[in-house]
């Protein structure tokens, strides 16, 4: 029993290596992105590596301010995002409940609609699209983005999967009750549906944050730019302002991570479903 | 609502309907496969309701109250979805066979584009280079991906907080973990992977040029690929251990089996759905790869060369920067013929799995 404990000790003291080796691979870029945010440019690649700058220049955080108009970036993007995040949530849930709650004529063929586009990817259509929106003169709007995000065929199936996983003899009792559909919607599936809501909710904030193709083929006035498109632009312009890029692209990452560590837990279950689903 | 009832209109509609449902009856009856039946069974209810609120005099069936009730539930996201996903879809199709540049007048051109694109040297290369990165991106983040969860399934201290942490390069925006990439990988000697490659020992000139090196472009894409989505993939592994029955593995131990022989009896044979549902999403991702490939080689006027050029590239620049939008559209539809390989690959593999 002894040898036993002996192996297991090892083995043990071999998966807490391997893990902090990962865990080191995983965070090195974020903690150099951190650190190299407060130091001035010549002393980025200085070797060996100062983790903790000795002199931190905070003063990079403010400039980066006046620099690019990463306010103006930032309120876009935020504007954007809750529109979105809001207009998905809302309209996949009132579709969802539809196809999987109510009988209708010509449900299947609806539904065989929004099927048939899962296998086409946006970048298969963008072209068409951006015609489209440039003939509604939506082009350099923001409008157009919202509408090219808001609208997604993933948000409706998966509210569907879960509403379908709700009793029908719940809906029954309350339209016995008398309640009315929207009623029962409002009163009942959307309390019962937070765990759903919460895992469309961070992804669609996290996808339209980090979103960079769309806007970057719609948005061309320096004022309308999200983060993503703004800061990869200052980059472009001045790429050799190394504090004050990674000073930006701690800024712009703030926001997700705060989504996504207060709401992980529905992030991790939506994706695990979807494995498990298929 | 209650209109004026009209005896002699009833008469005629009535004579309609009910010949009509006699014969959808007798179809059912003949009727062999489900799907016949459902549909014929569809009608007749329709036709039913029809009948009823005919004969009660009232504006609306029931049953077309209750679709009208659906359908307003449906109209917000349907709208928006018919308008912005489903035409452009349909339009797509359309502008593969047409030569246009967006202002002028549409020209059908038939099979010109595709000519076109089979003599483009620019679209074999973006075709090699999606192949490429795609063959070498899934395995690899695999591989990676499931020795994570495995780690991350025993019983450890800290385990939530090392879950958390490896999710983190797939929350990031890819505009900032890109740009700290392309610092860290930074081609000269002063790059930190560079200066640590040459404390160890490598050569000023053997230093690898990373993403500004034609040879090795490819290859810092994928390994920062493999680093961005591990931790995604890694979830979705995390769930089909789980879902294993931990019978197998006492059973297992009972019979002496090592770590590898757990690995390779039990795990690896117990997760094959989840590792062909990966795989499949994983390719599908990979074939629409553009924006790590665009910040990672495109410098900084953002023109990609052939040697690290993708499909979707090569349909933004000819349809953003060159305005050939059928061309475009040409070289989206080989794209999506890509994809739905593996869709109807994917619908196969559902059925083998589902049971």
């Amino acid at each position: 029993m002894k040898v036993k404990s002996r192996n297991y000790k090892i083995g043990r003291l071999l998966l807490y290596l391997v893990l902090i080796l990962m865990a080191a691979l995983m965070l090195v870029p974020f903690v150099w992105m951190i650190s190299s945010s407060l130091k001035l440019d010549k002393d980025v690649f200085t070797f060996p590596i100062q983790w903790i700058p000795q002199n931190p220049r905070w003063q990079n955080y403010r400039d980066i301010w006046n620099k690019i108009p990463l306010g103006k970036f930032a309120l876009n993007t935020t504007k954007i995002t809750i529109i979105v995040t809001i207009l998905q949530l809302l309209t996949s849930s009132f579709a969802a409940y539809a196809f999987a709650k109510l009988e209708f004529r010509y449900k299947n063929v609806l539904f065989l609609s929004y099927v048939a586009t899962i296998a086409v990817p946006w970048q298969v259509y963008m072209v068409p699209q951006f015609i489209m929106m440039r003939s509604f003169g939506l082009n350099d709007t923001h409008l157009a983005i919202i509408c090219l995000q808001a609208f997604s065929a993933f948000g409706v199936f998966m509210m569907r999967q879960f509403y379908q996983g709700i009793p029908d003899e719940l809906c029954e009792a309350a339209r016995i009750d008398g309640m009315s559909e929207y009623q029962i919607w409002w009163k009942i599936m959307l309390p019962l549906s937070k765990p759903a809501l919460s895992t469309l909710t961070i992804f669609t904030f996290v996808n339209t944050w980090n979103d960079f193709l769309g806007p970057s083929i719609y948005l061309k006035t320096e004022v309308k730019k999200t983060l993503q498109v703004g800061i990869r632009m200052f980059i472009g312009q001045f790429g050799s302002e190394y504090g004050l890029i990674m000073a930006a692209s701690v800024l712009s990452l703030i926001p997700v991570f705060i989504v996504f560590i207060s709401l992980q837990k529905y992030f991790v279950e939506g994706v695990a479903a979807s494995g498990l689903k298929g | 609502m209650e209109k004026q009832i009209n005896p002699q209109k009833i008469e005629m509609k009535l004579a309609k309907l009910e010949p009509k449902l006699k014969t959808l009856q007798s179809k059912l009856d003949k009727a062999t496969t489900q799907r016949e039946r459902d549909s014929l069974n569809e009608k007749i209810y329709y036709t039913q309701g029809k009948v009823k609120q005919i004969k009660s005099g009232q504006r609306f069936s029931r049953q077309t109250k209750r679709s009208l009730v659906a359908y307003s539930f449906l109209a917000p996201n349907f709208i928006g979805f018919a308008i912005f996903t489903l035409i452009p879809v349909i339009f797509a199709f359309v502008l593969a066979f047409l030569k246009w540049d967006g202002n002028s007048v549409m020209q059908f051109v038939g099979l010109q584009n595709f000519s076109q694109m089979f003599g483009n040297s620019r679209f074999w290369a973006s075709f090699k280079n999606t192949i490429v990165y795609c063959v070498a991106t899934v395995p690899l983040t695999l591989v990676v991906a499931l020795g994570l969860a495995i780690v991350l399934n025993q019983n450890i201290k800290g385990r939530n907080f090392f879950r958390t942490v490896s999710f983190f390069p797939y929350v990031a925006s890819l505009v900032a973990v890109a740009a700290v990439w392309n610092m860290l990988f930074s081609p000269n000697k002063s790059g930190p992977v560079n200066m640590i490659l040459y404390n160890l020992g490598v050569a000023v000139k053997d230093l690898p040029k990373w993403s500004a090196g034609k040879d090795t472009v490819m290859f810092t894409v994928i390994l920062f690929s493999v680093w961005k989505n591990m931790g995604y993939y890694m979830v979705i592994y995390l769930a089909g251990l789980q879902g294993i029955n931990s019978e197998l593995y006492e059973a297992a131990s009972l019979d002496g089996a090592n770590s590898w022989q757990r690995f390779r009896f039990i795990t690896w044979p117990q997760l094959q759905s989840t590792t062909f549902f990966v795989t499949i999403i994983l390719t599908i991702n990979c074939f629409k790869v553009y924006d790590i490939v665009y910040m990672l080689a495109g410098g900084s006027n953002g023109v990609i060369n052939e040697s690290a050029i993708v499909l979707v590239y090569h349909i933004y620049e000819e349809a953003f920067r060159n305005w050939n939008l059928g061309y475009a559209s040409a070289v989206s539809m080989v794209l999506f013929l890509m994809v739905l390989a593996v869709t109807l690959i994917q619908f196969r593999g559902e059925k083998k799995y589902a049971n």
